[in-house]
């Protein structure tokens, strides 16, 4: 009695199929649905660009329409990686312009992009919609000229916190004059001042937009003009939100904001005159999202602008802030879900601010929802910690920073083992985890035995030896990004949990222990790992084995060793994986 | 002959010096006893410059560059700059701020008025030849400077303190 349904009708149940694990398992079941599966799926995501190839993606699935791809691994944003690295769009675009003339959306996230791959993108895929390069790099304003100029159909354009060499603002002005389609446009990262009556028109003839971030160059005196034509927006980031106060500006400015009615989400204030932020209080009660982590603003300023915003759900925020500040926020903002706290002086050996663990304690305390925390100190303890783990329970992210090395809990001066220790036993959900401060093998023995949904770990100055590591390979089993600095690991919980290296998407690891020796050892009995070294003294060869290499970087990939390496990058036993493959 | 073999240098025997630049941070004796390492550690860390290692804290260089640009500014902003102010022959010193004054025109009225004392008008080739008093200024490197050569911003971040010299001796520093 076996019946199966006809393969449009499994297709069409697939399409509600959104989650890729989904569709993964999906595909696990039998070679039809495989089958059927690889021909329906619309969307792709590559979480390392080197775990796959162009070539093997496009011959499993022949009809995507948008792709979602990671390079560079984390650490790269804290200039750990070196520059020539890798993560090169250009092989993807030129693969995918050949396969996949259909094509709308590319988002990517530290990868390098060229002009020559944009302007690629722009020509080869007719109805392209969403270009997203979120920490890219390698590209120039006259790669963003061709986007404008060629992509009809554009929707979003986001280049958000990418390094662009800014030559000019005229890209802006190629958006050709029958163009209405844009929703969103993030240039909040570029420099140079973009031709303001372009901006206006393109602004006033694209009736959707929704996504405005200005860069820096664009003055507070603009803005009214812009809001006035674009009073559907819900996110809006300014540029500069500095001038000499002028009772005109500032009335224009209320006028403007209070206009746009749909308001949920603001960024931007760069150089921020304290005295403009009313201008804005009139929209602060349906705002859920606010960055004011460029705005260098005393806390009374701070408080006054977020007692008005009681529906905030997100806040990015200086440590200007202080104790006190973050001490209204929980009074006022009982809807915060995600808090993050940067640091005004991160060099400074004093602390600047009155901003100590006690303002985190506070916001633990006062707001039931907050489930995602980025927080930069100077001094925390164990007891701050259980308490901040006690009343809020329901953490996915908990990241700490706390500024000098090694610091150990300032009370008691004993590590804080205990205190993340309580983070991890009682956060059961916890899904990213930093840690920092003085810490031993202790705290990764609780990690091990608590941290059971944790998928990201980063690890800097801590432990003791090679227990501490192997408490984490062997411990978190949902694991899949660890990454590691200056710490006294060495190869033994490495080699002993090599195959947990196989369950996950990558490990990193720069100035700790591990031999040349190790590596290679690691790498001839993972042949489906890439186990690279990257060393920036020449060849590891050079030196003894036992030698420790700087920077180790080990991911799965069904791809082998990569072929675009640097000569600062060796792939450990490449000819054997080559030989397999 | 091999001198490597000889040489007195830190790590283990058999080893090259360049494993002991592997680890940019790690402390090896911080779990012992507080006493001794503790001090040994301190003193480590006082006779080494503020560590700066790469990538920490970790924050992303867009953001540092913002906001040390915003710093500068601010710092400028809220802090004064009292520097202190001598007259030969007088029997206390004055403390003012230059920050206050908007350039050398301003700032030479003031002086003249605090010490009733005339310094009449700077020239490039003269100085203030011919005046009763010369203001000069000790700057950042311990030189004493006639006031007025450099552009007044920089005269600001650079002056130290400041000297009001009978004209007799400054005329030494007017004179080409």
């Amino acid at each position: 009695m076996a019946y199966s349904f006809p393969e449009e009708v499994l297709e069409y149940v697939f399409a509600f199929l959104s989650s890729d694990k989904d569709r993964n398992a999906v595909s696990l079941v039998c070679k039809s649905w495989y089958e059927i599966e690889r021909w329906c799926r619309r969307r792709i995501f590559i979480g390392n660009c080197y775990a796959v190839s162009p070539q093997i993606v496009i011959r499993r699935f022949p009809k995507v329409r948008a792709v979602k791809i990671k390079g560079k691994p984390h650490f790269a944003d804290f200039n750990l990686v070196p520059e020539g690295w890798g993560a090169y769009l250009y092989p993807w675009i030129s693969a995918m312009a050949r396969s996949y003339p259909w094509l709308e959306e590319i988002k990517l996230k530290r990868m390098v992009v060229t002009d020559e791959s944009l302007e690629l993108i722009s020509k080869s895929f007719k109805n392209f919609k969403v270009l997203v390069l979120s920490s890219c790099e390698g590209f120039t304003t006259d790669g963003l000229a061709s986007i404008a100029a060629n992509c009809r159909n554009l929707r979003e354009l986001d280049l958000r916190e990418s390094e662009v060499e800014d030559l000019s603002g005229h890209w802006l002005s190629h958006f050709p004059d029958n163009f209405t389609s844009l929703v969103s446009l993030n240039m909040s990262c570029l420099g140079s001042e973009v031709s303001f009556s372009a901006l206006e028109r393109l602004v006033s003839r694209c009736p959707n937009l929704k996504t405005l971030r200005l860069n820096r160059a664009v003055p507070v005196e603009k803005l009214p003009s812009l809001l006035r034509r674009a009073p559907q927006l819900v996110e809006f980031g300014t540029g500069a939100y500095s001038a000499e106060i002028q009772t005109d500006i500032f009335s224009n400015l209320v006028e403007a904001f209070s206009g746009c009615k749909h308001l949920k989400s603001l960024s931007g204030f760069w150089d921020v005159v304290p005295a403009y932020l009313p201008a804005m209080y009139n929209v602060c009660s349906r705002i859920t999202s606010l960055n004011l982590s460029y705005a260098t603003v005393q806390s009374p300023d701070l408080v006054e602008l977020i007692s008005q915003c009681p529906n905030l759900k997100c806040l990015w925020v200086l440590d200007y802030i202080e104790d006190a500040g973050l001490k209204a926020l929980s009074s006022y903002c009982k809807d915060l879900q995600e808090l993050r706290v940067f640091p005004s002086d991160p060099y400074g050996a004093e602390p600047n601010v009155s901003l100590t663990e006690q303002g985190l304690v506070t916001v633990s305390a006062g707001c039931p929802k907050l489930q995602s925390v980025l927080y930069f100190c100077r001094q925390m303890s164990n007891a701050a910690l259980i308490a901040i783990a006690r009343n809020r329970p329901n953490f996915i992210r908990f990241r700490l920073c706390i500024i000098e090395p090694q610091a150990p809990d300032y009370l008691t001066l004993e590590p804080l083992d205990t205190g993340f220790g309580a983070i991890v036993e009682n956060c059961k959900e916890l899904r990213r985890l930093s840690l920092s401060g003085l810490l031993t093998d202790r705290v990764f023995e609780y990690i091990g035995t608590h941290a059971k949904k944790l998928e990201m770990l980063s690890i800097a100055f801590a432990g003791d030896s090679d227990l501490g590591l192997h408490h984490v390979l062997s411990g978190c089993e949902s694991l899949r990004k660890l990454e590691i600095r200056d710490c006294p690991f060495g190869h033994k919980a490495l080699l002993a949990n090599a195959a947990k290296l196989e369950t996950m998407r990558s490990l990193w690891m720069s100035s700790c222990s591990v031999s040349y020796g190790a590596c290679k050892l690691l790498g001839q009995k993972m042949p489906r790992l890439n186990v690279e070294v990257i060393d920036e003294r020449g060849s590891p060869n050079s030196r003894p084995e036992t030698c420790p290499v700087e920077k180790l970087y080990v991911y799965r990939t069904v791809a082998g060793p990569r072929v675009d390496k640097p000569d600062f990058v060796w792939t450990m036993d490449e000819d054997a994986a080559l030989r397999l493959s | 002959m091999n001198l490597k073999a000889t040489e007195l240098r830190l790590g283990l025997p058999g080893t090259d010096e360049s494993q002991k630049e592997y680890s940019s941070f790690v402390k090896s004796n911080k779990r012992s006893s507080e006493g001794m390492d503790s001090s040994c550690n301190e003193e480590e860390c006082a006779t080494a410059p503020k560590a700066q290692v790469v990538g920490w804290p970790p924050v992303r260089s867009y953001r540092k560059n913002v906001l040390q640009q915003q710093q500068k500014k601010s710092d400028s902003d809220v802090s004064g700059m009292y520097v202190k102010v001598s007259m030969d022959g007088a029997p206390y010193l004055r403390k003012i701020d230059i920050k206050v004054y908007k350039n050398y025109p301003d700032l030479l009225m003031a002086l003249e008025n605090m010490f009733k004392c005339s310094m009449g008008v700077y020239s490039e080739r003269e100085g203030y030849n011919g005046s009763e008093y010369a203001p000069t200024y000790e700057d950042k490197d311990g030189d004493w400077m006639l006031v007025g050569d450099v552009p007044w911003d920089m005269f600001v971040t650079s002056c130290k303190r400041l000297r009001i010299m009978k004209g007799s001796e400054a005329k030494g520093l007017g004179c080409q």
